[in-house]
C-alpha cells in the first residue's frame, strides 16, 4: 500500500516528538492502544491556566507510519488551540488531511482518543469532572 | 557497487535467474506444442522438453522423473497432496496431523478436510519453532492415515527434523508428506534418505518462474496414490489433468539444475552473509532472532526489535529495501503472525518483527546497507516510542491497563 505525502513527511519530520513532564498540574497526558494491537500512542497537552489555550503539545507513538502521522499531525492543531476548541477535533479530519486508506482509519481514532484523554487527565488535575464520551468506532 | 532497491523478500519469492529465461523462451515461439500431442513433431520437441525438465527436478530431489507430478505451484501441491490422500486413504482412516505453522495451504486445506467430516491434529511447536517428535509421535491414533510438517517453515526458516518425524511415519503406517517450498534448492532435499512419501514444491522460490510447482509422489516402498483434484484429460499419470505448462516446466527444470549445482556454494555464501546481518543487527539493544538458530535455512533470519513496530519500521526504508514484517499493519487481516504467536511470542513482539530473505543475487554491500538503514530506523522509531521510554524507565509494561481497542 503506498503512503500519501503527508504522512511520509510526517514520518520523516515529526513534529513535536518528546515528553512534557507529566507530574506538572498544567499537564494533561493521554496513553491510548495497546502493545498487543500494534499500537500504542501518548500524547501530551500542556495548558495555560489562565487562558485555557494548550501552550505545548507532544506525542510518542509506538506503531506504523499512519499512527505516527495522525499523531504528529495531531499535536500541531492542538497548539495554539483552547481546550474547548480541542475537545472539537474529529477523527474524520485526521483522516481527510493525511489521506489515509480505510484500513487505517483506525489510526485517526486512536490520535482522537488520545487528545480526549490527555484533556480528561487535564481536567481531573484541575478539579473538574472527567467528560463522558460517547464509545469511538471499534477498530 | 551498491544496487538499490535491495530485495530481501526471497521467501515471498525470487527473481528468474536469466539462464532460466534464456532456456524456457524458445518453448513460446518455436517449441509451442502441446506435450500431449502423439502425432506430430511440435508435440514431440514439448514432450522431449518436459521429459528432460522432469528428469533435472526429479534429480534435484532424489527421486525417479515418474514420481514428479507437474502442478501450477505449491499452494496446489499441497491441496492435491492432502486431499488427495484423504480421498484415496479414506477406507483406512480420516485423521491427518499437522503443525499451528504451517503454511495458510496446509492449515487451510486441513480446515476443509475438518468440514468434509475428517479429523486434524494440529500440533504445538516449542519456543524454537520445532515440533516435539514424542507429542508427534503420540498424536497418531489407528485412524491417522497422514502426517503433513513442512520442509522449512516460510517466516523463521527453522528446519524440522524431516528424518526422526518420516521413521515416526514409517513405524506406524502412516504417509508422511512436506510441504518442501522453501527447503527445495536451497539445501540437501532427499526423498530417499528423507524418508519422504510426498512432496509439495514450487519453482519461483527457487529463481523460476511463477506458475509452475510440483508433487513428489511415491511409487515404490510403499506406492502412494492420491485422488486427482483437476479432472480431464488424464495427464500427470491421472494425478492432474490439463495441458502441460511447458516453458514452465522448461524453466522449472533448468532452475532445478542450477540450484542442484550451485547449492553449495549459494548456501555457503548467504549463510555468511545472514550469519553478519544478524550480528550487526544483534548489537542493538533488546533485538531478538525468533525461532531455532542452529536447525535453520541458511539464508533467513527473522529479527524483533522490542518496542518498535514492525510496519513503522519498513516505512522507514521501504523505498530501498524490500523485507516483510510480521506486524499485522502490513497484512490485511489486523492480526499479527500466527507463525511468530505460535512460538509463544507475546502481541507486542510479534508486531516487532522483520523477516530477512537472502538470496542469489544478494551482495555484501546491500547487506552492509540494509545493517546501516535497519539499525538508524530502530534507534529513530525508538526515541519517538512511549514504550521504550517506559522500559528505559523501569516501568513492567505488564503492569499497565492498556485499552484493549
Amino acid at each position: 500500500m503506498a503512503y500519501s505525502d503527508k504522512v511520509i513527511d510526517h514520518y520523516q519530520n515529526p513534529k513535536n516528538v518528546g515528553t512534557l513532564d507529566k507530574a506538572s498540574k498544567s499537564v494533561g497526558t493521554g496513553l491510548v492502544g495497546a502493545p498487543e494491537c500494534g499500537d500504542v500512542m501518548r500524547l501530551q497537552i500542556e495548558v495555560d491556566d489562565e487562558t485555557g489555550v494548550i501552550r505545548d503539545a507532544k506525542f510518542k507513538t509506538f506503531g506504523c507510519g499512519s499512527a505516527i502521522a495522525s499523531s504528529s499531525l495531531a499535536t500541531e492543531w492542538l497548539k495554539g488551540k483552547t481546550v474547548d476548541q480541542a475537545l472539537a477535533i474529529d477523527n474524520m479530519a485526521i483522516v481527510e488531511e493525511l489521506n489515509l486508506p480505510p484500513v487505517k482509519i483506525h489510526c485517526s481514532v486512536l490520535a482522537e482518543d488520545a487528545i480526549k484523554a490527555a484533556i480528561n487527565d487535564y481536567r481531573v488535575k484541575n478539579g473538574m469532572e472527567q467528560i463522558k464520551f460517547e464509545e469511538s468506532i471499534v477498530h | 557497487m551498491l544496487k538499490l532497491p535491495v530485495y530481501l523478500d526471497n521467501n515471498a519469492t525470487t527473481p528468474c535467474d536469466p539462464r532460466v529465461v534464456e532456456a524456457m523462451i524458445p518453448y513460446f515461439t518455436e517449441n509451442f506444442g502441446n506435450a500431449a500431442s502423439r502425432n506430430h513433431p511440435f508435440g514431440w520437441a514439448a514432450e522431449e522438453a518436459v521429459d528432460y525438465a522432469r528428469e533435472q527436478v526429479a534429480k534435484l530431489i532424489g527421486a525417479d522423473p515418474k514420481e514428479i507430478i507437474f502442478t501450477s505451484g505449491a499452494t496446489e501441491g499441497d491441496n492435491l497432496a492432502i486431499k488427495g490422500v484423504y480421498e484415496m486413504y479414506a477406507s483406512k482412516g480420516n485423521h491427518i496431523i499437522t503443525a499451528t505453522t504451517e503454511h495458510k495451504a496446509v492449515l487451510d486445506t486441513c480446515k476443509h478436510i475438518e468440514k468434509l467430516g475428517g479429523e486434524v491434529t494440529y500440533l504445538q511447536v516449542k519456543r524454537d519453532g520445532l515440533i516435539d517428535l514424542a507429542e508427534l509421535e503420540a498424536a497418531i491414533k489407528p485412524t491417522t492415515i497422514l502426517i503433513s510438517i513442512m520442509y522449512g517453515n516460510n517466516e523463521i526458516g527453522v528446519v524440522q527434523p524431516v528424518r526422526e518425524i518420516s521413521a515416526i511415519a514409517k513405524r506406524h503406517g502412516v504417509l508422511f508428506f512436506t510441504d518442501g517450498v522453501q527447503a527445495v534448492g536451497k539445501i540437501p532435499v532427499d526423498v530417499i534418505k528423507d524418508g519422504i512419501d510426498l512432496m509439495a514444491f514450487t519453482a519461483h522460490k527457487m529463481y523460476g518462474p511463477k506458475g509452475i510447482g510440483a508433487l513428489y509422489v511415491r511409487r515404490k516402498n510403499p506406492r502412494v496414490k492420491v485422488t486427482a483434484q483437476m479432472d480431464g484429460g488424464g495427464h500427470e499419470r491421472g494425478m492432474r489433468s490439463g495441458t502441460l505448462n511447458v516453458p514452465g516446466i522448461v524453466g522449472f527444470g533448468k532452475a532445478a539444475e542450477l540450484a542442484r549445482l550451485e547449492m553449495d556454494q549459494d548456501a555457503k555464501r548467504l549463510s555468511g552473509l545472514r550469519d553478519k546481518l544478524e550480528s550487526e543487527l544483534l548489537k542493538l539493544e533488546e533485538a531478538y532472532v525468533n525461532g531455532n538458530r542452529e536447525h535453520r535455512l541458511p539464508h533467513v533470519t527473522n529479527i524483533s526489535f522490542k518496542h518498535v513496530e514492525g510496519e513503522g519500521l519498513l516505512m522507514g526504508f521501504n523505498k530501498n529495501i524490500a523485507l516483510s514484517s510480521g506486524s499485522a499493519c502490513t497484512s490485511a487481516s489486523l492480526e499479527p503472525s500466527y507463525v511468530l504467536k505460535a512460538l509463544g511470542l507475546g502481541d507486542d513482539l510479534a508486531h516487532s518483527s522483520l523477516r530477512f530473505g537472502l538470496g542469489r543475487f544478494t551482495t555484501e554491500e546491500q547487506i552492509d546497507y540494509t545493517i546501516e538503514q535497519v539499525s538508524k530506523t530502530v534507534l529513530k522509531l525508538r526515541e519517538m516510542s512511549p514504550l521504550w521510554e517506559m522500559y528505559k524507565e523501569g516501568i513492567d509494561l505488564n503492569s499497565i491497563e492498556w485499552a484493549a481497542h
